[in-house]
């Protein structure tokens, strides 16, 4: 399982309701299902995924959540999880406030734009970042809203969302120079969120 | 996908029930009769049953065939066999005629018990919630406390879910395909153009045209034509049919009138439905359809109606159905999501209109498939 995926599930308590934005194939569901006893709902937009879903057992919806998801009552999960997803969404910042609105805790992972090989790309080539990570070219990528995480952290700010918990997924051997310099050696941000009191 | 094997021969058997069946309208029907067919085998747990509701024009008719040289197979035997969505390896299928129809089950063409005559248009007005409960008695009579799903499309699946708030404890699954809480007055008004061309025929007889050895087939052919226009779509109608021309051509100097393929099609569509169809079972069918509300009872609350339902519900529309269109099944599926209750919903896109619940869609047969895979028997 991708390193965000196994940090989130410690941040998910046994038998919450969760609800998944963006769930694939549902394996990830179906994973905590399993080993958490989680009552998970999926939101998925592809027909593909969407079986893939259905055959492991996960309720799950189709529906584009840059619509909006006012379908969902406010509080009504414990948990609301987007994994790698906001980056594709035309409205990220109206979705963070769903998530908040809807779960009583939230958690966004995405990819940490400010790392120094997107850096040194943009900066020193003058060219737009290709990785493992983000392998689209600049026209073709489905990535249309990059942001570091500083731009999150201040995004959270503006929409008076509390960062309760915060984790980075770092290149092999930069664990330590994450943990110190996070916006410039994270390759994937991981914030456990929810609405401020 | 869908297409594999087939149910093979089958036999329709009659149910008699001498037990009088209390209607929503305060009428009571003394006796009644249901033709029923079943596909598979009851497991010895007797958990393995699925209801298969049909449609407005709809019968028990819905898999398999009645001889070696039957040339049709059942309604949907696209999706009703051994290794099919409704696997018959794995589940016992069950399907019915509803009461008011015209295919065996007692309805307007029965005799009354009372008068000794057919019942024609004095034949009691059958409401979703009565067709349920006569089911509920077959159920009784075949020994299924609890279906492991019950499946319905259009005014089958308005039924799948009037079974699932109506009797909660008796269905695990429930499956609602290009379905509606309720008619729009769109919807209404389309069932009353088909009504009037019926009622505006002069062979109806204030429907008693079985008493003048009459058929208002002129009506009825209409009727067919204006429902069978709803459930296409306006692509899956260009595709099909184009501007293809039957007869004749648009040349000039020609003075014989043109018939487009579309034409043609309705005309046949038409003429046969009104020699197969009753016409006061067509009535008693769209009113039906109009009347239905499942929020009704709870101050027009869906959310509250779905808060009946225990069942796990399927939900699948699809993109180009504009008699029921999409977002009518997302009302479903938004309830049921504030209802709190465990719901998958998919909008299959495709030309095919309303009758797109009835054709291959290998997403649409992947994801039934998929899903009843999960039904435990």
């Amino acid at each position: 399982m991708r390193y965000d995926l196994t940090q989130i599930q410690t941040w998910i308590p046994a038998g919450s309701k969760v609800l998944d934005l963006g769930c694939g194939d549902g394996e990830f569901l179906r994973q905590l299902q399993e080993e958490r006893n989680v009552n998970g709902t999926g939101l998925e937009l592809d027909p593909g995924n969407l079986i893939a879903a259905v055959s492991r057992g996960i309720n799950v919806v189709q529906q584009d959540m840059d619509l909006g998801l006012g379908n969902f009552p406010d509080g009504s999960f414990d948990l609301v999880v987007m994994a790698h997803a906001l980056q594709v969404l035309h409205r990220p910042h109206r979705v963070l406030e769903d998530m908040v609105r809807i779960g009583r805790e939230a958690i966004v992972t995405f990819p940490n734009f400010g790392h120094w090989r997107c850096r040194l790309s943009l900066g020193l080539q003058g060219r737009m970042p290709v990785s493992d990570t983000l392998p689209y070219s600049w026209y073709d990528t489905p990535n249309i809203h990059f942001c570091t995480v500083k731009d999150f952290e201040a995004l959270c700010k503006q929409l008076n969302i509390e960062i309760i918990d915060q984790d980075i997924v770092a290149g092999s051997g930069a664990g330590w120079l994450a943990r110190i310099m996070p916006n410039l050696f994270g390759v994937t941000a991981i914030y456990r969120i929810r609405a401020q009191a | 996908m869908a297409a594999e094997g087939s149910v093979g021969l089958v036999t329709a058997n009659l149910e008699h029930f001498a037990d009088p069946l209390a209607l929503r309208n305060g009428r009571v029907l003394p006796s009644f009769e249901l033709v029923v067919e079943t596909y598979g085998e009851l497991n010895a747990a007797r958990s393995n049953a699925v209801l298969i509701c049909h449609a407005l024009s709809g019968n028990h008719h819905a898999a398999g065939r009645y001889s070696v040289d039957d040339q049709k197979p059942g309604w949907w035997d696209l999706m009703i066999g051994p290794g099919k969505p409704f696997d018959t390896r794995r589940f016992f299928v069950v399907s019915l005629n509803n009461i008011g129809g015209c295919d065996g089950s007692t309805g307007p063409a029965s005799i009354n018990p009372d008068s000794g005559v057919p019942w024609g248009p004095d034949f009691p007005q059958i409401h979703v919630s009565d067709w349920v409960q006569s089911q509920a008695m077959l159920a009784d009579r075949l020994g299924i406390d609890i279906w492991a799903a019950v499946i319905g499309g259009s005014l089958g699946g308005m039924q799948a879910l009037q079974w699932a708030a109506q009797y909660p404890e008796r269905v695990r699954n429930c499956v609602v395909l290009a379905a509606a809480p309720k008619l729009t007055a769109q919807n209404i008004a389309f069932n009353e153009i088909a009504r009037h061309a019926i009622l505006t025929d002069p062979d109806w007889h204030s429907g008693h045209y079985s008493r003048q050895n009459a058929v208002p087939t002129r009506g009825l052919a209409l009727a067919r034509m204006v429902g069978h226009l709803t459930y296409m779509s306006a692509d899956g109608m260009s595709d099909k049919f184009g501007r293809e021309i039957r007869e004749n051509d648009t040349d000039m100097g020609s003075e014989d009138e043109v018939v487009f393929q579309v034409e043609s099609y309705l005309r046949y569509q038409g003429s046969q439905f009104s020699t197969r169809f009753d016409a006061n079972t067509y009535v008693l069918m769209t009113r039906a359809l109009d009347y239905f509300d499942i929020a009704g009872d709870f101050g027009g609350d869906l959310t509250r109606a779905m808060s009946e339902i225990t069942a796990r519900t399927l939900v699948i529309s699809f993109s180009s159905d504009w008699r029921f269109a999409p977002a009518r099944s997302k009302e479903i599926v938004n309830a049921l999501i504030s209802a709190n209750r465990e719901v998958t919903y998919a909008e299959i896109v495709t030309d095919g209109g309303h009758d797109a619940f009835l054709l291959d869609h290998p997403d649409y047969s992947g994801l039934l498939s998929a899903w009843m895979r999960q039904v435990t028997v």
